[in-house]
């Protein structure tokens, strides 16, 4: 197990304070002498509202040449439909979400099923920093320094039974909270699922920051998955339930509309979504790349070498 | 008169540029450009189609020569659409453009809405008008047909997240307006005034 690494990989992502001291530069050039002098109070003003700390030791196998998408474009730009279907409506709304107290309950096949309080969940494994590539459905893509840590660990602890052979996700649904439950998009709560060996691979994160901090709201607060291969819907936001199953579960957008959102859903250009092509995708926050040509989407995502063993002989068409 | 309306009409176009200087575009700035200006050329073929029942409602005339400039503002922000999606979704190949058009229903929707206004916005001067005569009137009324295939446009790209609020309200509107076009209802609201 290396717990320690290389401090010099790091260096190669932006962190958010490099990336704030390069807003403030650009706020103070545009508003010359005047803002320079202003840009003190700029800084005060971000740290007074800077959220929690969260410990996290960067894992050098998760490391990404690309440049990390901007704090404010990961946490300004979200698909959470709990708080509205618009962009912004997560970062506006999710104020009155209650991050804390919180459970997770894992049941189902499991040896041991257990209801986890969050404070028990952030200590259950070392919570290392894992920079992803998240391709969403709809063409987009970032890059985020994601804290927490493989969802294996939580799974080994309570034990899957020989029958189990998916996991399913369940996300908080209280009208108090979210405000969008009452539109009826998604017939809440939101459902996702995997396959247990999707769930056991590596890759599978067990979500709990952001940039070294608690997740934001927005971002699926307290906790969440992470699933970089797959596109972004997959990874189940603000999750109270973990269930093993013997049966594949029912997700929430595969009940929307079972033929534009496959269970699979992984990233994959080959395979179109029926109103949009998948074979290119625009990255956020990057105002150069919003006029150059679009990037190619790579077939998993790029992470072909950890997860395409796990789809040999299935017919990726198919099984979207 | 004109004048003003001519200027506010480029109001939607300046903002985008003030926004796009200022760094107001947002996380994905090619998104807000394409759908605001898709907005405003819905915007304004709503306007355009507008003319008439006010016209009719009113008993004036002069609304009427408002309608050729609010329907070449709507055919400007098509194109400025329709150049955005083609420049920076597909990169000027014309040959994936084309494929996009046929395969997915409301690229097709969209595309027919905006090579239908071409013809339009060419016959649009007072030249064309007399030339074509009878058949000007009845060429131009292609735009009841536009307005439904862009309905349809805008209504299936936003039926994917079932995110049908915004664009029921323009299809209620588009429906009212083009109603106004049915005899009997176009009758009524010319007598309304005229008694």
């Amino acid at each position: 197990m290396r717990t320690h690494l290389p401090k010099l990989l790091a260096s190669e992502i932006t962190p958010k304070a490099v990336f704030e001291g390069r807003r403030d530069l650009i706020k103070s050039a545009a508003a010359g002498a005047f803002g320079l002098a202003l840009a003190p109070w700029f800084s005060r003003e971000a740290l007074a509202s800077s959220p929690q700390k969260l410990i996290a030791t960067p894992n050098p196998n998760f490391i990404l040449k690309d440049e990390s998408t901007g704090y404010q474009y990961v946490t300004g730009y979200n698909n959470f439909y709990e708080f509205g279907t618009e962009k912004s409506d997560p970062a506006a709304n999710t104020g009155s979400l209650q991050t804390r107290p919180w459970t997770v309950t894992i049941e189902g096949l499991v040896k041991k099923p257990v209801t986890l309080d969050i404070d028990t969940l952030l200590k259950l494994a070392p919570m290392e920093e894992r920079v992803y590539r998240m391709r969403c459905v709809e063409g987009w893509s970032m890059v985020i320094p994601w804290d927490g840590y493989s969802l294996s660990k939580l799974l080994n602890y309570v034990q899957p039974l020989g029958s189990a052979k998916f996991v399913e996700f369940i996300s908080l649904a209280d009208r108090k909270q979210m405000p969008g439950l009452r539109s009826q998009i998604i017939d809440w709560p939101y459902r996702e699922g995997l396959r247990l060996d999707e769930a056991m691979n590596p890759l599978t994160l067990l979500t709990f920051g952001l940039y070294g901090e608690v997740l934001p709201k927005q971002n699926g607060a307290p906790v969440r998955i992470v699933v970089p291969w797959k596109y972004g819907f997959k990874s189940a936001k603000s999750i109270v339930t973990i269930r093993l199953t013997e049966e594949m579960p029912k997700t929430s957008w595969s009940q929307f509309d079972a033929r534009e959102y496959g269970f699979y859903s992984n990233v994959n250009p080959l395979v179109n979504h029926p109103r949009w092509s998948q074979a290119t995708e625009r990255r956020i926050g990057d105002f150069k790349a919003a006029f150059a040509p679009k990037m190619k989407t790579q077939m998993f995502n790029g992470y072909a070498d950890q997860v395409a063993s796990m789809y040999t002989g299935m017919d990726l068409k198919k099984f979207y | 008169m004109k004048v003003l309306v001519f200027l506010l009409a480029l109001l939607p176009l300046g903002r985008l540029i003030w926004l796009g200087f200022n760094d107001g575009l947002g996380a994905n700035p090619v998104e807000l450009i394409t759908r605001s200006t898709g907005t405003w050329a819905l915007v304004f073929l709503c306007l355009t189609l507008a003319m008439t029942p006010l016209r009719l409602l009113t008993n004036t005339a002069a609304w009427i020569r408002y309608r050729r400039m609010l329907g070449l503002f709507s055919f400007f922000y098509a194109c400025l659409h329709f150049g955005i999606w083609l420049w920076l979704d597909q990169d000027f190949d014309l040959v994936e453009m084309l494929k996009d058009v046929v395969k997915r229903p409301f690229i097709t929707m969209g595309f027919i809405s905006f090579v239908l206004l071409i013809p339009l916005a060419l016959t649009s001067t007072h030249w064309a008008q007399r030339k074509l005569a009878r058949r000007w009137a009845q060429l131009h009324r292609l735009i009841y047909f536009i307005a439904c295939t862009v309905i349809l446009h805008y209504w299936w790209h936003k039926a994917g997240k079932n995110d049908l609020d915004t664009v029921t309200i323009y299809a209620i509107v588009l429906v009212l307006l083009l109603s106004c076009r049915i005899p009997y209802i176009r009758k009524l609201l010319s007598k309304q005034f005229t008694i």
